[in-house]
């Protein structure tokens, strides 16, 4: 058997057992990226002695007869953006090339308390801003189903790293569907939790108010059980919220879809969605139909005004969150600086990649004297017509769906010379983030090209437990696939 | 590159200006691009301002919870030798910056 074809919840179940150790699991799973990884370029840093010493003392634990936690031996990869003591973590940027953190973010150091092995730091576009990470200072990721194509982004590398099996998991953020797209692009399973659901502590900050760090899967069980181990309020992040961890490992097998109301809104299955991705998202919903559940039309009318909305916000929040990379405490360092400003300017100018100049920029405009009303102050009036929008229709229904993205992975360099067609992939993502909302990505089939299709399903606030057990019902209807890349190379 | 088809701010964008309250350093040639970047963006960003919100509150938050203190208590802190460890210029007891008066 090889270890890294099974899910998490099968790791861990067989960690527990006796069946399979844990030094097995992690120097399969480092057999895969040293053969496999160059090609795909899922990771930027790989934690091979960490993760086997963490393997060592996991088994030599369950040897003791201790007690283990419920991430036990699951192998697991952390996208870069989010900080991991001693472990190199630079978000994809050059401003952070070689930093190597005094701390853990929060949810690694709940992954590590629920012994989970961390092995790996994922690629990704520089800072999270992207979709398809090739905007990664470092190098371009590779999506496994088809390696001419991006794998989506921010959390590129993640996506990459779980759809190819290098990882049996991994950890990504989303602050405008940064893990659901992603997730979608490369046959996986993709939660943004509710906003304060998962403290952010440690996870490098973009926009603060959007930012979530959620799970990349091949299962929903296996998002289930990591969302439960790092979800919970923490002193460390003033925004998580104080309600305890959803339990969400009772997500049974068995899920009752009668009775069931899915909203799906006229705006998300219009002109500009590919063909094929409206016809695997339309046979979903035939399959919830079939079991019981009543498909409603619903209109979410702001849906429209959602990408101009986000690209405001995220990147005024942005320009003031990076205001931190100055070349002093951490980082990059600009030679031989005139005077403080100079300093400044020009660290961030060799720092930065040409997307983020494009973002402070426009952030800094945004929020600059005389244009703040218009062009800020603004998009956080509208940010509240579109979460009204979402608050009328669940007055209606239990939860929305619609494709997660409008189309299916693109060919590499198709979009990065455009910025704004880029932004415009975001259009059905960005709308849960702005009302900050739980959603969820799942793979629901593949187009003519043989890409993954995904379908978002979001839910009211907090109700991650209910999103969960209904993606885990229409998972089961619909069967789960794994991507074939590297399947000859054996364990 | 096109231009914006507005008539507003996005025509006017002072980049230099930008660019100095940002901190960052830009060469002519990313100016220009940033100014037809930043043009076309803020044509399309511009759709929001047809929107009527006179009476639409701004949303600060997306969830009605308000934010906790803790309690004002000392907590465990950075050793000083490791909190000074990624800065590229200190002397062990403090960071180095170019000297400012």
């Amino acid at each position: 058997m090889d270890p890294t074809r099974l899910t998490l919840v099968e790791q861990t179940r067989l960690f527990k057992s006796g069946e399979l150790g844990a030094v097995e699991l992690v120097e399969a799973h480092l057999a895969r990226i040293d053969r496999l990884d160059d090609a795909l370029g899922a990771f930027l840093a790989v934690d091979a002695d960490a993760a086997l010493a963490c393997a060592r003392a996991l088994d030599a634990r369950r040897a003791a007869g201790e007690a283990l936690g419920r991430l036990a031996g699951a192998v697991i990869a952390v996208k870069d953006q989010i900080v991991t003591r001693g472990l190199v973590t630079t978000a994809g940027s050059k401003i952070l090339a070689g930093w190597v953190p005094p701390y853990d973010a929060t949810a690694v150091a709940r992954l590590r308390q629920a012994d989970a092995i961390v092995i790996g730091k994922t690629n990704q576009d520089e800072l999270g801003m992207g979709s398809s990470t090739e905007l990664s200072a470092f190098k371009p990721a590779k999506n496994p189903w088809d390696l001419a194509r991006v794998p989506g982004g921010s959390s590129g590398g993640s996506a990459v790293a779980v759809a190819a099996h290098l990882a049996a998991a991994a950890l990504g953020t989303d602050t405008g569907g940064s893990i659901r797209q992603p997730a979608s692009f490369c046959g996986l399973v993709g939660v943004k939790p509710t906003y304060g659901r998962v403290s952010r502590h440690g996870a490098i900050a973009y926009a603060s108010s959007l930012d979530q760090i959620g799970p990349l899967t091949r299962s929903v069980a296996d998002a289930a059980l990591v969302l439960e181990a790092i979800a919970g309020q923490d002193p460390h992040d003033q925004t998580s919220l104080p309600m305890p961890a959803p339990g969400l490992t009772a997500i049974g097998p068995h899920v009752d879809l009668g009775g069931l109301r899915v909203g799906v809104p006229d705006e998300y299955l219009g002109d500009g969605v590919a063909p094929d991705v409206r016809e695997r998202v339309r046979h979903a919903l035939a399959r919830l139909s079939d079991e019981g559940a009543t498909v409603v039309p619903i209109s979410l009318p702001h849906t429209r005004y959602a990408v101009a909305t986000y690209y405001l916000v995220a990147t005024a929040e942005a320009s003031s969150n990076l205001a931190r990379f100055d070349g002093i405490r951490y980082g990059h360092r600009a030679a031989a600086p005139a005077d403080l400003a100079e300093l400044f300017s020009k660290t961030r100018a060799e720092g930065f990649g040409p997307e983020v100049k494009r973002r402070i920029m426009l952030g800094t405009f945004a929020l600059s004297s005389g244009y703040y009303d218009a062009y800020y102050l603004q998009a956080q009036k509208v940010r509240t017509l579109i979460r009204r929008d979402f608050d009328q229709a669940f007055a209606a229904v239990d939860l929305i769906a619609g494709p997660t993205s409008p189309v299916t992975a693109w060919p590499h360099g198709e979009r990065t010379s455009d910025p704004l067609s880029m932004y415009l992939a975001d259009i059905f993502t960005v709308p849960a983030s702005l009302a900050g909302l739980p959603a969820l990505s799942l793979p629901v089939g593949r187009d003519a090209h043989g890409l993954p299709v995904g379908l978002q399903l979001v839910a009211p606030p907090l109700q991650e437990v209910r999103l969960l057990q209904i993606a885990h019902g229409l998972e089961t209807l619909l069967g789960r696939e794994s991507c074939p890349f590297g399947a000859e190379v054996a364990a | 590159m096109d231009e914006p088809t507005s008539t507003s701010a996005a025509t006017a964008i002072d980049v230099a200006h930008v660019a100095r309250l940002a901190r960052l350093a830009l060469s002519p040639d990313e100016l220009a691009r940033l100014q037809a970047d930043l043009g076309r963006i803020l044509g399309y960003v511009d759709e929001l301002r047809a929107l009527d919100t006179a009476d639409v509150p701004a949303m600060s938050h997306p969830l009605p919870f308000s934010s906790p203190y803790r309690p004002d208590e000392a907590g465990a802190a950075l050793p000083r030798e490791t909190a000074l460890a990624g800065a590229a210029a200190n002397d062990g007891e403090a960071f180095i910056v170019p000297k400012v008066v």
